[in-house]
């Protein structure tokens, strides 16, 4: 006989050591599925780690996936902190690089240091006014923001299709469907090898970690997530400060955007962001939305992803796999947060005597 | 055959920390009206829950007709003959009465909603309930609904009654003709268990009451040989007068600080949830609100503090209208609102922070740039420690992780560090034991010695009648009218809170 | 004639689309009833529609796919179930991570299937058939009687979870557990078992509604080939106020929505001032989407209480919390 029983007080060290704990038993469930379909795990697990850190360009491709998942995790995490569910990262992002798109297609002959900033500026305001929709229909009608977004996601796709099929088509490039290469001038510059998106995404880092540590603004966020009618009760104007909130997650999204854009693809097509805008939803939750865990848990998803790829070719294993991992491990460690307030505990087995049939629950 | 109906032999059940249950025992005869008395957090609530198959007891055995059980769910409790009213009704709201009590029952794969109807007014009439089955519950009032719940557990066929502090929200006429129906029940065979910790009642109804203290069984006593004061002495574990004083005030002090005239509101479904209110509040008085759950009480103090809007009606303080203010400019005039809602963190407190940041929640809203300053909040929050004697390791302490008593004491102890003029604070004592109420009465009486004008809504009519000097009686948003507390009585203020005038029944 | 054929020919393509989404619908309306939010419905379609498609294309037979399409859906819904139900994890993040999860699960599965076709007699069971009389009816004949039996499942699946829920026993009980755990749970109600139950068998009828499409509609295995209908069921089951008959209006009505899109590909459409405008297929395909935005300000406007959500959805409950 089993019984569960809530736990008194968890210290943070246990509750951070039980996520680590269930990612490992995570990723020993998988061996397990991966030996059921036929394949080596130890090998599997070393080829995504082999192809995700050894080499100069691997490493790149990889920085390459974390510089938007960390951005795009950071801006859910705003989101997120009022409990405001913008699955619309996906979206925003690529409202954003629709917008730098826009002004590298038509200003490319700017000299960089005038044409980036006024791309980065679009980036950040497409991405501000998608997301914008959801909190407008969320603070005027209370339309549900988690269905909205998700809704403004399939949109934005079709929008980008549109537009790489239609109007943006690019005449040069002989009746393929795509979007013109950017002007040089609209290329974000490589420092220590990779795109210079890294400086922007250490620097937005520090300043929502700040923003939530020190502000009035991230203070305010904070509260409203926890208590709406705390905050309203305490002379909080909650719909303006959910907007302000929005519009830096959405903005920050669509920088991410902008920054895959101009510093890796040099174009925009609807495939630009891999899905990351989805991934970065988990790695925001799964990092309990702290910035700094952000960094940490993007960067193993991003060797997980980039090593997926690797597999594909190195294995034949469908890089797909991946996708099934961080599901394992999401499920995982969702399952664990239970052992954070609860454990199970043996009972004694008591003696006969039971006047009631023992009912078949619990 | 043993003589008893259940026997609780050493009950120990903890949450946490908290003990709630230590080595409990009580014995319940068949036919008796047995009273359990506690202040509370004595572990009443606990120990019937384990009876009732909710939780599961750490050690201890449960015996029924002297034979050992089990009960792992409240199936197998039920199974047994045991039923248990809670104190907040377990009801579904969207669902009439009859599916209310239907629910949960064997029988065929349809329901034929006549044929059940007619079975449960059978059982209904045999002990003189009255009911209105098809009606909705969110349409019931709240003796309504407690009529249900005992109708669900008698056509269950419970010979073991609970009754979780099945008083607490009925109006002094309700309280007679629940202990009618009770007294009903009991000359027909059943068992009742009555949770209280009102001492008039116990002596009224019980036949013998058990006295529980900090989780423990103090005494089992045969009521007609004993009186209050010694139930008083065991209950609260020393001997102590329960007299609430009523501070004296100057009148000089006394000006009008708030007037309320023709106050209406709606709420979201269009209804009225006050109706045309006005009442006018001094500085250095206490006014009592009384009147049934869901009155009004919540949209009177948002309304105040400027959290709902009003239809139509005015608020005045202190000269000026204040009904079209945000909150935050509210708060600035020295207007403090604390509502305790019956979870207890709803309104006023962020759960998931510490005392400091809980402490400048107004503050915060008050001060110029960017940077929250946490200086000031600490030290805010030392001193409030400090006057309220709030019992926590730092200040840094999640609010979440204190006591019931000491995380009103953080949410009043805020509001009065405020230095406010209006203090409107609604059920403050609400799920306290009887030191930390006492504590709190002080607090209130201290405030209104300085001049403060105290809006204290209760649900205690005795608290009511002692501790303010006029109370007001709302019934479906209107102002019944102000009464004196000092020559004012009970049943006067319950014929008010159901709506009908005294003065009409008396003539 | 010619118009009302047409007319006959989008109502049967609506009902086609629309019983995808019924399927989706009614499984979350199950779900929700006893207050789960799963957001997972997109992931459990697409386990749905691989699954099925793999089985019908391994056995060749369609009756064996169907089942086994409903036994992923089940499963997915399984793992949700353990999670928010057992370890009653926050079903918000579970349902998604489920949705990504199925996405996954199905491309992985899918990959070596999406260079095959169906056999003939793992589709045969479900091609269209005319009902003998009924389907000459004018317009609305072709529409519902000359479908596929799949299309009269999911009918008769809407009904019949309509007379459950609101006339037996144990419906009576699930909607309990839904707005009130802790009175169900005091009435003496197994509201663990219901819950595993009403969940895994919402996440059947999801893995169905997949299915349909990889069984009957396409029938082919593509990448994400759900293209999002698991959001718009979710969606759908508000619009509907979790009653199965209004499932079927509003799933033929997005059903609608999405055969425009299809139907009224490229056409141009005249500019003032000369040249001409061309709806193509991607602006189409958005309408589904914004319907889907526009439905949920109106449902967001719904104060009246028997429109409103299962008291208790997406919030946790054990029995001993105080």
């Amino acid at each position: 006989m089993f019984r569960i029983v809530k736990r008194q007080d968890m210290s943070s060290r246990y509750s951070s050591a039980l996520r680590i704990g269930s990612i490992f038993a995570a990723l020993l469930f998988t061996a397990l599925i991966i030996i059921l379909l036929g394949y080596n795990p130890i090998q599997v697990y070393f080829k995504i780690v082999e192809g995700s850190l050894f080499s100069k360009f691997r490493i790149t491709q990889t920085i390459h996936k974390m510089i938007p998942l960390i951005t795009l995790s950071l801006g859910c995490a705003v989101a997120f902190k009022m409990k405001f569910w913008n699955i619309g990262a996906e979206g925003q992002f690529y409202l954003g690089a629709l917008g730098a798109t826009y002004i590298a297609l038509n200003y490319g002959s700017l000299p960089p240091y005038i044409l980036l900033p006024i791309m980065f500026l679009a980036g950040f305001i497409c991405g501000a006014l998608w997301a914008l929709i959801s909190a407008l229909l969320r603070t005027a009608f209370g339309a549900s923001e988690t269905l909205v977004t998700l809704m403004l996601n399939y949109i934005a796709t079709n929008i980008i299709m549109y537009l790489q099929y239609g109007p943006w088509k690019d005449p040069a490039a002989r009746g393929f469907a795509k979007i013109a290469r950017f002007s040089p001038n609209a290329w974000l510059p490589t420092i220590f090898g990779v795109q210079s998106g890294w400086i922007i995404t250490v620097v937005l880092v520090i300043l929502i970690y700040f923003m939530f540590a020190k502000t009035r603004l991230g203070y305010q966020i904070q509260v409203i997530g926890e208590n709406t009618q705390t905050a309203r009760y305490a002379g909080m104007n909650v719909n303006k400060i959910l907007i302000i909130a929005v519009i830096l997650s959405g903005g920050i999204c669509g920088i991410a955007g902008m920054m895959q854009a101009s510093g890796v693809e040099h174009s925009l097509t609807y495939e630009l962001s891999a899905g990351l805008g989805f991934t970065a939803v988990i790695t925001a939750w799964l990092a309990r939305l702290d910035p700094l865990s952000i960094v940490v848990v993007s960067t193993l998803f991003s060797i997980l992803l980039q090593g997926g790829t690797y597999i594909q070719t190195a294995l034949q294993v469908p890089s797909s796999i991946a996708g099934i991992i961080q599901g394992v491990i999401l499920f995982f460690v969702l399952a664990s947060d239970f052992f954070v307030n609860y454990k199970i505990i043996r009972v004694k087995k008591e003696n006969a005597g039971t006047a009631v049939p023992v009912s078949k629950g619990e | 055959m043993s003589k008893y109906d259940i026997e609780l032999i050493n009950i120990s059940k903890s949450f946490g920390i908290v003990k709630a249950n230590s080595e409990i025992s009580l014995s319940i005869a068949p036919g008796e009206i047995h009273a359990l008395l506690g202040e509370n957090g004595s572990g009443k609530s606990t120990l019937m829950n384990i009876l009732s198959g909710i939780y599961t007891p750490d050690e201890g055995i449960i015996k029924l007709d002297g034979n050992e059980v089990k009960f792992n769910s409240p199936s197998d409790s039920i199974a047994a003959g045991i039923g248990m009213v809670h104190q907040h009704f377990k009801l579904v709201d969207v669902m009439s009465a009859t599916e209310n009590i239907l629910l949960g029952l064997p029988g065929g794969l349809f329901i034929k909603p006549k044929k059940a109807a007619k079975s449960i007014k059978a059982v209904a009439d045999k002990y003189g309930l009255k009911i209105d089955l098809s009606k909705k519950v969110y349409e019931m009032s709240v003796s309504e609904k407690q009529t249900v719940e005992i109708m669900k557990v008698l056509y269950r066929g419970a010979r073991i009654l609970i009754l979780d502090e099945p008083t607490a929200v009925l109006t002094p006429q309700e309280i007679v003709s629940l202990f009618g129906i009770l007294r009903n029940m009991k000359s027909s065979g059943c068992s009742i268990i009555i949770i209280t910790h009102k001492l008039n009642e116990v002596m009224e109804i019980s036949d013998r009451v058990t006295v529980l203290h900090k989780g423990r069984s103090i005494k089992t006593l045969v009521t007609s040989e004993t009186d209050m004061t010694e139930l008083t002495t065991l209950m609260v574990g020393k001997p102590i007068s329960l007299e609430i004083k009523r501070a004296e005030v100057d009148s000089e002090l006394k000006k009008p600080i708030l007037q309320v005239t023709d106050l209406t509101v709606h709420n979201i479904d269009k209804r009225e949830a006050l109706d045309g209110m006005s009442f006018t509040l001094n500085s250095g008085e206490i006014l009592g609100v009384a009147g049934i759950a869901g009155s009004g009480q919540k949209e009177l103090c948002e309304t105040i503090a400027g959290l709902q809007r009003a239809s139509s009606g005015d608020v005045i303080y202190k000269g000026q209208s204040i009904i079209k203010m945000n909150p935050r400019d509210i708060i600035k005039k020295g207007i403090t609102m604390s509502f305790i809602p019956e979870d207890r963190l709803g309104m006023g407190l962020v759960a998931g922070m510490s005392i400091i940041d809980n402490v400048i929640l107004k503050k915060v809203q008050m001060q110029k740039g960017i940077i929250v300053d946490r200086k000031v909040g600490k030290k805010a929050a030392e001193r409030i420690i400090k006057r309220f004697g709030i019992d926590t390791p730092s200040t840094h302490t999640i609010v979440r992780k204190l006591s019931g008593g000491n995380i009103q004491k953080v949410l009043l102890g805020r509001e009065i560090e405020m230095n406010p003029e209006l203090l409107i604070t609604a059920y403050p004592v609400r799920g306290l034991d009887i030191g930390a109420s006492y504590n709190i009465y002080d607090i209130l009486n201290e405030q209104k010695t300085k001049g403060v004008g105290i809006l204290f809504i209760g649900e205690d009519l005795d608290v009511l009648l002692s501790l303010c000097d006029r109370i007001m009686v709302i019934h479906s948003g209107k102002n019944m009218g102000i009464v004196d507390a000092k020559s004012t009585t009970k049943e006067k203020l319950g014929l008010m809170m159901l709506g009908q005038n005294p003065d009409d029944q008396a003539s | 004639m010619e118009m009302l054929n047409t007319i006959g020919l989008f109502l049967q393509s609506t009902v086609q689309m629309g019983t995808i989404l019924l399927f989706a619908t009614l499984g979350g309306i199950l779900c929700e009833r006893v207050g789960h939010l799963n957001l997972g419905i997109e992931g459990m379609m697409l386990m749905g529609a691989v699954i099925g498609f793999y089985t019908g294309y391994h056995t060749g037979n369609g009756w064996v796919a169907f089942a086994a399409a409903a036994v992923a859906g089940g499963f997915g819904a399984l793992i949700y179930a353990v999670i928010t139900v057992t370890f009653l994890g926050n079903q918000t993040v579970t349902g998604l991570v489920l949705s990504i999860f199925g996405t996954g699960f199905s491309s992985f599965v899918g990959l070596p299937l999406s260079t095959v076709t169906m056999p003939q007699s793992a589709m045969a069971p479900f091609r269209a058939f005319k009902v003998p009389l009924l389907s000459k009816i004018p317009v609305l004949g072709p529409a519902i009687f000359e479908q596929s039996v799949y299309v009269h499942i999911g009918l008769i699946l809407a009904i019949v979870m309509y007379v459950y829920l609101n006339k037996t026993r144990f419906g009576l009980n699930l909607r309990a557990i839904g707005e009130n755990p802790a009175s169900a749970d005091a009435s003496g109600i197994n509201i663990t078992l219901y819950k595993y139950i009403h969940i895994i068998i919402g996440g059947m009828l999801c893995g169905l509604g997949g299915a349909y499409l990889t069984l009957v509609y396409v029938p082919l295995w593509q990448d994400g080939i759900t293209s999002g209908m698991g959001w718009i069921a979710v969606t759908l089951i508000i619009f509907s106020t979790w009653n199965p008959l209004k499932a079927i209006i509003s799933a033929y009505l997005f059903g609608a929505l999405r055969s425009i899109g299809f139907k009224l590909q490229n056409i141009q459409i005249p500019k003032i001032g000369g040249g001409t405008f061309i709806l193509n297929s991607q602006l189409l395909n958005m309408l589904p989407y914004i319907m889907t935005i526009v439905v949920l300000v109106i449902i967001a406007l719904r104060k009246k209480r028997e429109e409103q959500p299962p008291g208790w959805l997406s919030l946790p409950y054990y029995r001993e919390d105080r």
